[in-house]
């Protein structure tokens, strides 16, 4: 059955005409177009597809785009000003390294970013938390959570790199 | 040292910002006109014959546009030893087997269309257990092969393992065992095949190796009575590769053959369920190694007896051995060696290439083995290693020859970071296991090459066409690095393109950790090329010696003359725009000078060598069994870090890999179904599980190395298992031999240890069949 719903994307105001039995992804993905927003597993289990409705990051494989209506939603493409500049959480996650083949990277974002909504001085422990239910293979998380850590209004630890080098030529015992 | 302006510096990866935006395109993205959807039907048996199958109800199916089966296609062969087909005809040997495909109009129809599909079956005797599938008798995988054992060669004996044996002071010997684990790219795998109406063809597809890709197509099609036709490869964004995409695979092929039987794109995208049963593993191993030392501690003989679960068909998990002789005859130095290792056909799902190709199981063995001599030669274990360390200038019993070396100060590094010496707390332990890795490619085909190809536009800014393969790891950014470094540019001068094989140069494929001193030397040399050609064109413009002129901040300048200067970009208007013009274009090949494997195995396969010590400081409970990490420290030399922010990346995502295979990762097969193909059940760690990390880097300058660096892609997830085995029995006493170190299986181990049943009971014979295992 189709019916129609109205609700907010990225800020702009928009009608459409949905089935019942859509995803949200569904939606965003195969309706919008918008492919910011990556399918991990379809189940619920990845947090690829996290985006934000109205204050809070959902899975949006698992939510049905009825549920929509009268709603706020954010996904990636919406988090850079309009003139290009990117969010904050955005430059921290390209500075730190908290991306490499960035395919948990929109979810991962969105994640932090309804955490930091809601808890600017969030600490390294409400990082994980926020991000537990989003899988990285890649980064190991360390570069997530330090470029989550350094939005945080908490600051930044040590860093977790410490270089020991010979000097040119000379080995060393 | 020279003075560095891009190498050596935390540049971001040139494709963050695209990445962090959502603007990158993942197969999962793509869509082509008129596109259609392809879907797989798997086996429902391990083993059997297949009798008929009935394909008339799903090609009634309205949407349906072709199902094919074993008999439409013609015998298009993959695998090692050729022994697999896209779609199997007469029987099935695993049950990731595929059996039918279907192409539609939609993913719905197409899956709606498999469920119509009647297969029968007669169901064959199946073995799932390498040792007794190498029994005589046992059910035959391939009848042809006359038996399960792959006839490949993995033998070697340097020096004499029985002398030594006789001589050495203190001898263990034990049996390590590892399971399967998988790649878990978070993006799926997929593909979208496209003919034009001349029948060349075009791929979009997952994948490391752009350029041997597109020759297994090329042998496909000329299978399927196509030649002399042109295949492109193009990459998408690729979503986590670690080995996984180091073949081709079914689905590729049948993307191929849907789309060539019905005129239109096709497109197969796997789903979670599928990505887990239908792509490789790392392959099981059973490992039987004993060690041997003199009074002293120096190592007198290694000797392994391995064998690997290769699953039904071959792919290159079947000659990961090779790359098992690098640790095995050269992780210290140890003067006797023996191994041998067989690879054994099963019913199972078949092993690919997985970060460490076979290291990481042969190291969890070694590493396992030289704590426990340590002990019994009353050495401490770190002394132990250091005095058996390997050391620059050495030439290991396989002809490898470590140039730079850095393992006994990564040794040392992990022993101050980690605090070794700190007094421990009950239940606490630590442990420590170094590794070696192929840091200067490895020659594991005829060639080890990679072009790269560079042209400089009017502006002074640079595309850079490379054979390389860049699936999150960041070798367009280091290359960019090194390119920008030698022509006095910007980082963001340098745009790379990876992507298509219709521009891109050949190039092996991204594996072995050679890509950053591969591709990078590539690069390097092409710009060298390109820089010459323009301190040519200065020298003239400039009216200058060319020996005074230099690269440096987009311009030509005289070491000695701050006047004269000109900008690149000036150079090269003037170079394309004027009478008699030239077009700056650079192109290099580089394949290093390693070696192949001789036929007793002997031969420099790395340019160099990458080393590194893990250490771990863990807590065990002696009631749960559940191991906690307190602080883990990985340090690597390699070489020179071209740029340290993504080394840390690739040594922070290895580390969690390790530890993943170390503790929590397995597949559940039960009689060859693998029965946790999602990630409820298939535990990779989450953010939660994050360890406290320090990663320590050695630079030791290799001079092969584009300024400096080696490999170490793949170092991280190497030796963690065995650190933190080592550390579990610091800790409490008990070693576990096999993987992943599970809570059960530590608690066994120590209730066994204390005497308990596995209930924790006293044993007395009079109740012992009381004790109910509850799960
Ligand atoms: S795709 Fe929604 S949680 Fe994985
Ligand atoms: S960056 Fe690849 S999965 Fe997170």
């Amino acid at each position: 059955m189709a019916h129609e719903i109205s609700f907010i994307f990225n800020g702009n105001a928009m009608k459409m005409n949905i089935e019942d039995h859509w995803t949200l992804l569904h939606l965003i993905r195969e309706e919008l177009g918008y492919t910011g927003t990556k399918e991990g597993c379809g189940s619920g289990e990845c947090g690829a597809c996290t985006v934000i409705v109205d204050d809070k990051a959902v899975n949006s494989c698992l939510y049905l785009a009825a549920e929509i209506d009268g709603k706020q939603l954010t996904t990636i493409e919406g988090l850079a000003a309009a003139d290009g500049t990117l969010h904050p959480i955005q430059k921290s996650f390209v500075e730190k390294g908290g991306i490499q083949c960035g395919f948990c990277s929109p979810g991962m974002i969105l994640s932090a970013k309804a955490l930091l909504d809601k808890t600017p001085n969030a600490s390294e422990i409400d990082i994980k938390e926020a991000i537990a239910g989003n899988l990285c293979r890649c980064t190991g998380y360390v570069q997530i959570i330090d470029s989550i850590k350094a939005v945080s209004g908490y600051g930044e630890d040590e860093p977790h790199v410490v270089a020991f080098k010979t000097d040119e030529g000379e080995r060393g015992e | 040292m020279q003075n560095l302006c891009s190498v050596g510096k935390r540049v971001p990866k040139l494709d963050a910002v695209d990445k962090a935006t959502g603007r990158v395109k993942y197969i999962q993205d793509l869509k082509v006109a008129g596109m259609l959807y392809g879907k797989i039907l798997y086996s429902k048996y391990a083993h059997a014959k297949i009798v008929k199958i009935n394909t008339t109800r799903a090609r009634e199916l309205p949407g349906v546009l072709a199902v094919l089966t074993g008999d439409d296609i013609p015998d298009i062969r993959m695998g090692v030893y050729k022994d697999n087909r896209p779609l199997k005809k007469e029987k099935v040997c695993s049950f990731r087997d595929e059996v039918a495909a279907v192409a539609a109009t939609s993913p719905e129809i197409a899956e709606a269309a498999l469920k119509r599909i009647e297969v029968t079956y007669e169901a064959l005797p199946a073995i799932f257990d390498p040792e007794a599938a190498m029994k005589e008798g046992a059910p035959l995988i391939h009848e042809a092969h006359k038996t399960n054992v792959l006839k490949m060669p993995w033998k070697l004996h340097y020096g004499d393992v029985e002398a030594a044996k006789k001589e050495a002071a203190h001898t263990v010997e034990d049996r390590f065992t590892t399971t399967w684990v998988t790649h878990c790219c978070m993006g799926t795998s997929g593909a979208i095949a496209d003919f034009d109406p001349a029948n060349n063809l075009t791929i979009h597809t997952n994948t490391q190796i752009p350029s041997l890709a597109q020759k297994d197509f090329l042998e496909a099609l000329k299978t399927m009575g196509i030649s002399d036709r042109r295949v492109r490869v193009v990459k998408p964004c690729i979503g986590g590769g670690f080995g996984s995409k180091l073949d081709t695979y079914a689905y590729e092929y049948i993307a191929i053959l849907l789309a060539f039987h019905t005129r239109r794109p096709v497109k197969i995208e796997f789903d979670r369920t599928e990505e887990f049963i239908a792509t490789s593993t790392r392959q099981p191993t059973i490992t039987h190694i004993s060690q041997g030392c003199d009074q002293n501690g120096k190592l007198l003989f290694r000797d392994i007896a391995m064998i690997l679960d290769n699953g039904a068909y071959t792919s290159w998990g079947a000659t990961t051995p090779s790359v098992m002789m690098m640790p095995i005859t050269t992780l210290y130095r140890v003067p006797n060696v023996r191994y041998e290792a067989k690879c054994v056909y099963t019913n199972n799902t078949y092993a690919q290439a997985m970060r460490g190709y076979g290291n990481p199981q042969a190291t969890y063995a070694i590493e396992s083995t030289m704590d426990m001599l340590a002990e019994a030669a009353g050495i401490d274990p770190v002394e132990f290693r250091r005095i058996n360390a390997n050391q620059p200038g050495d030439v290991s019993t396989q002809g490898l020859r470590i140039t730079t070396c850095g393992l006994t100060e990564c040794m040392h590094a992990v022993k101050e970071k980690l605090e070794w010496d700190r007094p421990r707390q009950a239940g606490e332990g630590i442990g420590m296991a170094s590794l070696i890795h192929v840091g200067g490619g490895a020659r594991v085909y005829k060639s080890d090459g990679c072009g790269t190809i560079i042209k400089m536009d009017d502006f002074g800014k640079i595309d850079l066409f490379t054979g390389a393969t860049d699936m999150g790891q960041g070798s367009d950014t280091v290359i960019a690095q090194i390119v920008a470094e030698e022509l006095g540019l910007e980082v963001d001068d340098i745009h790379v393109i990876h992507t298509d094989t219709d521009v891109c140069p050949w190039d092996v494929g991204s594996h072995a950790s050679r890509t950053t001193f591969i591709a990078g030397n590539a690069a390097l040399g092409a710009a060298r090329k390109l820089k010459a050609r323009i301190l040519e064109m200065g020298a003239k413009l400039l009216e200058s010696p060319l020996e005074k002129l230099n690269l440096q901040g987009r311009h030509i300048v005289h070491q000695d003359d701050a006047e004269k200067k000109m900008a690149i970009g000036k150079v090269l208007r003037k170079a394309h725009f004027s009478h008699g013009g030239q077009m700056l274009m650079a192109e290099h090949f580089y394949d290093p000078a390693n070696e192949n494997m001789g036929k007793d195995f002997r031969g420099n396969m790395s340019m160099t060598y990458t080393f590194g010590t893990h250490g771990v400081r863990v807590k065990v409970d002696e009631e749960t069994g559940k191991v906690e990490i307190l602080q883990y420290v990985a340090a690597h030399d390699v070489g020179k870090a071209i740029n340290p922010l993504l080394l840390e990346g690739q040594v922070y995502g290895g580390v969690m890999m390790g530890v993943g295979y170390a503790l929590t990762e397995q597949v559940i097969s039960e009689k060859g179904q693998n029965m946790n193909p999602n990630f409820r059940d298939y535990k990779i760690l989450t953010a939660k599980d994050v360890v406290p990390i320090k990663a320590p880097v050695l630079e030791t300058y290799d001079e092969d190395g584009p300024f400096g660096a080696k490999g170490i892609g793949e170092p991280g997830c190497v030796p963690t298992a065995p650190a933190i085995a080592n550390a579990i029995y610091d800790a409490v006493g008990v070693r576990i031999k096999e993987l992943p170190i599970t809570p059960e299986r530590v608690l066994a181990a120590i209730r066994e240890k204390k005497g308990l049943d596995l209930c924790g009971q006293a044993v007395d014979k009079g109740d012992a069949d009381e004790c109910i295992i509850e799960e």
